[in-house]
C-alpha cells in the first residue's frame, strides 16, 4: 500500500504533522501503538519555561535544544501560525503574542503556560488575577481533583476561595466502583438534564462570586457541554486541570484525529511499527505487528514515536536505543549519569533521545537517512518537564518537518 | 518483540497505571457495576496472583471487545488478562442459557432441519416467554435459520466445478454462513472463483468457539480448536490460505486460540485471514484485477466491529468498496455497536448493550445510508435490530457489484 508520507506515532506531534501534509495534498498514513501523552494534558501548550516575554529566553536555550536547532527567527515564525492552526481542527486555543501567561495547576501554583485550551481558568502575563472572589467547585467523591490544594494556593495569590461540593443523585451511581469515579465518566454523565442541574447549583452557590472554578470534566467529545454550561450560567465558569485521565487533552486528540482523517489521512490505531525495509540509506517501507508481510510505502517519513514514555525510546541496563529501527540515539554511555539521585532535579535522561541533523533527519550506525525525519518528543536536547517545552516542540518541530517535505528543502 | 524481559505470560506487570483503557471500555461508559479494564486486568490480577478469592464475578460484564488493549500505550493485553481470570477463577457454572447461546454447530444443526418451524417459533410469544425465563432478552430476535445449510448448497452446486482452477484457497465459513446466511459464503465462492481461486472447504470444520470462550465452556472449546488447527494445518500444508468472511472467527482462530486457549497456532497463524485481506493484497500487489459493473451505485456507511479494530484490519475491507466506481462511501466512527456475540442476548445485559451502540445507530440513522457494511455477523443483527438499515458483509457487496464474466476475463 502506497503513501506520500507515513507517520510513526499518533499523538500530538504525529497528528499535527499529518493534518499539515494533509491539508499540502499529501497523502498520509499514521500508525499508532496506542494512546499518547495527551491524555495527561494540563489544558495548555508549553513553549518554553520563561514568564512573560519568551523571545529573549529563547535565544538563551543550549545549541543542541531543537528551537535552537531551528534558529530562534524560525521557531518565532511557526510559533505564530499555531492559534490558526488548531483552529482549522475547531480547537480554540488563548495566548498572548510573545509572551506566555500563566495556567493553574491543579495543586493551586501558577505555571507559565503559551497557548491555553479555550474555557479553562488562566492568568495574564501581568500575574494580577483575575478574580477577587472564587467559587471552587467539585464532584462529590471526585478523587482526582484535590480543591483544598488549589485553595491553598489561590489564596495565597489573595483570591478569597468558597468550596461548594456539587451533588447530583445522576453521578451518585458512579461511586459504585470508587476508584472509577474518573473524569472521563464523570463527563459522560454530565449531559442533558444533568447540565440543567449543576447550572442551578452553581448558579444559587456561586452567587456574589467573580468566577466558579470547576475540574475539567466537561466535553469528553466536542465542547459542547461546556458551552452549554456557560450559557445557562451569568457567572463565568472556568476550568481547571484534574489528574488524568485528562478530558481535554482526550477531546483534543479525537479532534485532531477526526480533522485529519477528514482530510482523507489514513490513521491505524492500535498497531506497532517494527521494521523496515531500507534501500541504502533510504527508508522504502514499514511493516507493522498487525499487518506482518503488507510493506506500507511511501516517499518520506516522519518518527513521531514519542520519549520512554510512549517507549518511543527504550533503556536496557546498559544502553539507550530507539525502539524501531534502532537509530542513533544521543545519551551519556555511563549508566550512573542517567539520572540524578533527587528526583525533583534535572533528570539528564529526559534529554535522551534520537540524533537528528540540521534537517531533523535521523542517522543509523552514523549514516543519515535521506527520507527520514523525526520530530516531537523523541528528539534529543531538551527537556520537557524542567524547560516547560514539550508541546511546543512537539508543535514546532512537526510542523517544520511537513514544511520542508511538502516544500523540498 | 513485545515481550519484556521480567514480566510474566499475561505482561500485566507493564502496566504503568496510566488509566487510558479506561477511557475506551465501552462497558464502563454505561455500567457502574463493572470494575473496568484497569481494575478488572492488571491490578486485579495483583490481587488474584495472591489469592484467587479476590476474584470479582462482575468480571463477567466484559465483553471481550479489546478495545482497551487497542488503546493501551504500554501493551498490556487487557482483555486476555480479564478473559483468562475468568476461566480460571469463575465459581459460576454456565447454565443451559449459555449452553444454548454457545454451542452454535449443535443449535445450527437442528434448527436447519426444522427450519421453518424454528424460523415461526423463534418469534412467537410462547418462546419469547422461555427465553425470557431463560435470561435471554425477549428484544432479542434470533437470526432465521436457512433452509439449506452453505455446505450442503456446496457439495451439491458447486464442489465439483472448482476443480477446473488451478490455485486454491480454504474458505474456514463460520456458523453463521453455513446455517443462518449461505448467501455471504456462496457471494465468497462467487467473487474468489471470478478472481481465478478455486475454494476448498475443510473436511471437518468446527464452530471457532469464540462462544465457548466467553459462556466459560473451556474445555469444549479447545477441543474445537485443536480439531480445527488440524484441519487448518492441512490446508496451509497443501499451499492453501485459510480465509475467512467473519472478523471474529479470523480473529479467534489467529490470537484467542494462542493467547486465552494456550495453543500455539504460530505455524499457520499468518495463513488464516480474513478475505478482503486475501483479495486486496492480491490487487495491491498487481495479481489479479476487480472489474465492477457500470450501473452499481450505493451509498455505504462502514461500521468497524471491536475483533476488526483489534485485527487492525478494517482498512482493507474499506479499501475494496471504496474501489467500486459506484460507491459513495462513509467511515463510522469505529466504537462497539453493543451485541459483543452472546453477550447481549443476555437479558441482564442486554440495556447497556443498546446504551453502548447508541450514538452508533444514531450516526446510522443520521446518515441514512443504503446499505451498512461490516466485517461481522452479530454486529449485522444488532445494527439492523436496532436501527431497521440493512447490512451486508464487505463480500457480499464487492460480489454484487462485480462484472463477473470481465473480471473472469482479466484474471485468466
Ligand atoms: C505524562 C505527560 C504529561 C504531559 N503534559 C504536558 C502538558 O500538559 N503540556 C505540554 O506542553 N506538554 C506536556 N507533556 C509533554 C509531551 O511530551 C508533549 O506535549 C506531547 O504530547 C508529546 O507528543 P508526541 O506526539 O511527541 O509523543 P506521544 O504523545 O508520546 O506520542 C507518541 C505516540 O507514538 C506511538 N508509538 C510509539 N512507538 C510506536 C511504534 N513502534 N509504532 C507505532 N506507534 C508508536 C505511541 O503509542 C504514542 O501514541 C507531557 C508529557 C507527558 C509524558
Ligand atoms: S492503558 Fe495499559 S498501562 Fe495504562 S492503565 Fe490501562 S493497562 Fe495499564
Ligand atoms: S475487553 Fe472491552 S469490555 Fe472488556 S475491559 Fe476491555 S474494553 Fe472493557
Amino acid at each position: 500500500m502506497k503513501f506520500d508520507s507515513i507517520i510513526i506515532g499518533g499523538g500530538l506531534t504525529g497528528l499535527v504533522a499529518g493534518i499539515s501534509l494533509q491539508s499540502k495534498g499529501k497523502k498520509c498514513l499514521i500508525v499508532s501503538a496506542g494512546q499518547s501523552a495527551l491524555h495527561f494534558f494540563s489544558g495548555s501548550f508549553e513553549l518554553c519555561s520563561a514568564p512573560g516575554d519568551y523571545e529573549d529566553a529563547l535565544a538563551t536555550l543550549p545549541s543542541s535544544h531543537p528551537y535552537s536547532r531551528m534558529g530562534v527567527a524560525r521557531t518565532l515564525e511557526l510559533a505564530s501560525g499555531v492559534k490558526d492552526f488548531f483552529l482549522s481542527s475547531s480547537i480554540k486555543l488563548s495566548g498572548e503574542d510573545k509572551r506566555n501567561h500563566f495556567r493553574i495547576t491543579p495543586m493551586g501554583v501558577l505555571k507559565p503556560a503559551w497557548l491555553t485550551l479555550d474555557g479553562y481558568a488562566s492568568v495574564p502575563s501581568d500575574r494580577k488575577m483575575p478574580w477577587k472572589k472564587v467559587l471552587v467547585a467539585n464532584v462529590g467523591g471526585f478523587l482526582d481533583f484535590h480543591s483544598d490544594f488549589l485553595m491553598a494556593g489561590l489564596e495565597k495569590e489573595g483570591v478569597e476561595c468558597i468550596p461548594y461540593i456539587i451533588n447530583i443523585p445522576e453521578l451518585d451511581r458512579l461511586r459504585t466502583n470508587p476508584t472509577e469515579m474518573r473524569s472521563t465518566n464523570i463527563a459522560r454523565a454530565l449531559t442533558g438534564n444533568v447540565l440543567c442541574e449543576l447550572a442551578s447549583q452553581l448558579s444559587k452557590a456561586g452567587a456574589g462570586c467573580d468566577a466558579i472554578l470547576l475540574p475539567a470534566v466537561l466535553g469528553l467529545n466536542d465542547p459542547e457541554n461546556a458551552n452549554s454550561l456557560k450559557a445557562r450560567m451569568d457567572i463565568p465558569v472556568e476550568f481547571v486541570a484534574t489528574l488524568p485521565p485528562s478530558v481535554p487533552g482526550i477531546r483534543t486528540q479525537l479532534m485532531l484525529k477526526a480533522h485529519f482523517q477528514s482530510l482523507g489521512g489514513t490513521f491505524l490505531m492500535g498497531d506497532t511499527v517494527n521494521e523496515g525495509v531500507f534501500e541504502g540509506n533510504q527508508l522504502k517501507g514499514i511493516k507493522t505487528v498487525n499487518h506482518a508481510d503488507m510493506v506500507f510505502q511511501a516517499d518520506n517519513f516522519i518518527l513521531a514515536t514519542g520519549s520512554f514514555f510512549s517507549r518511543g525510546i527504550k533503556a536496557s541496563s546498559t544502553e539507550v536505543f530507539e525502539s524501531v529501527f534502532g537509530l542513533d540515539v544521543d545519551y551519556t554511555e555511563e549508566r550512573p549519569q542517567w539520572y540524578s539521585p533527587d528526583v525533583f532535579e534535572k533528570q539528564p535522561y529526559m534529554e535522551f533521545g534520537v540524533r537528528t541533523d540540521d534537517k531533523f533527519r535521523v542517522s543509523r550506525d552514523g549514516n543519515v537517512l535521506s527520507n527520514v525525519y523525526a520530530a516531537g518528543s523523541v528528539l534529543s536536547g531538551f527537556n520537557g518537564l524542567k524547560d516547560g517545552c514539550g508541546a511546543g516542540v512537539s508543535i514546532l518541530t512537526a510542523l517544520d518537518v511537513a514544511d520542508r517535505i511538502a516544500n523540498g528543502f | 518483540m513485545n515481550k519484556e524481559i521480567n514480566t510474566s505470560e499475561n505482561n500485566f506487570e507493564q502496566c504503568i497505571k496510566c488509566t487510558v483503557c479506561t477511557v475506551y471500555c465501552p462497558v464502563m461508559a454505561v455500567n457502574p457495576d463493572y470494575p473496568g479494564p484497569k481494575q478488572a486486568g492488571p491490578d486485579g490480577e495483583r490481587y488474584r496472583l495472591k489469592d484467587p478469592e479476590f476474584f470479582d464475578e462482575a468480571l463477567k460484564y466484559c465483553m471481550n471487545c479489546k478495545r482497551c488493549e487497542v488503546a493501551c500505550p504500554s501493551n498490556v493485553k487487557i482483555g486476555d488478562i480479564i478473559q483468562k481470570a475468568r476461566l480460571q477463577y469463575s465459581s459460576k457454572k454456565p447454565g443451559l442459557r449459555e449452553f444454548a447461546l454457545s454451542n452454535t454447530d449443535l443449535m445450527g444443526t437442528v434448527a436447519t432441519a426444522f427450519a421453518p418451524v424454528v424460523n415461526g417459533t423463534l418469534k412467537l410469544g410462547a418462546v419469547k416467554s422461555v427465553m425470557d425465563v431463560m435470561g435471554i432478552d425477549k428484544h432479542r430476535t434470533f437470526p432465521s435459520y436457512s433452509g439449506e445449510k452453505f455446505v450442503t448448497w456446496f457439495k451439491k452446486h458447486a464442489q465439483a466445478s472448482q476443480q477446473q482452477y488451478s490455485r486454491f484457497v480454504t474458505y474456514f465459513h463460520g456458523c453463521y454462513a453455513n446455517y443462518n446466511y449461505p448467501k455471504l459464503a456462496k457471494d465468497f465462492v462467487k467473487l474468489l472463483n471470478a478472481l481465478g481461486y478455486g475454494v476448498h472447504l475443510m473436511d471437518k470444520e468446527k464452530c471457532c468457539g469464540v462462544a465457548l470462550i466467553s459462556n466459560g465452556f473451556k474445555k469444549k472449546a479447545m477441543k474445537q480448536a485443536e480439531s480445527n488447527l488440524s484441519q487448518i494445518r492441512g490446508a496451509v500444508g497443501a499451499g492453501e490460505a485459510v480465509l475467512a468472511t467473519s472478523s471474529t472467527c479470523s480473529f479467534t482462530i489467529r490470537d484467542e486460540y494462542e493467547h486465552i486457549l494456550g495453543l500455539d497456532n504460530s505455524d499457520v497463524r499468518d495463513s488464516v485471514m480474513l478475505a478482503t485481506r486475501f483479495i486486496f493484497k492480491l490487487i495491491d500487489s498487481g495479481q489479479a484485477r476487480l472489474v465492477f459493473r457500470s450501473d452499481f451505485r450505493k451509498r455505504i456507511a462502514y461500521h468497524t466491529p471491536c475483533h476488526m479494530e483489534k485485527l487492525g484490519w478494517s482498512i482493507y475491507s474499506v479499501s475494496l468498496l471504496k474501489m467500486i466506481p459506484g460507491v459513495e462511501f462513509f467511515m463510522l466512527d469505529s466504537q462497539c455497536c453493543g451485541i459483543a456475540g452472546t453477550y447481549g442476548f443476555k437479558k441482564e445485559n442486554y440495556p447497556y448493550s443498546q446504551k453502548i451502540g447508541d450514538s452508533l445507530f444514531r450516526q446510522i440513522s443520521a446518515l441514512s445510508p443504503d446499505v451498512v457494511a461490516t466485517d461481522c455477523e452479530t454486529c449485522k443483527w444488532q445494527i439492523e435490530m436496532s436501527t431497521g438499515f440493512s447490512v451486508e458483509n464487505p463480500i457480499s457487496i464487492l460480489a454484487d457489484a462485480l462484472d463477473v464474466e470481465e473480471t473472469i476475463k482479466a484474471n485468466k
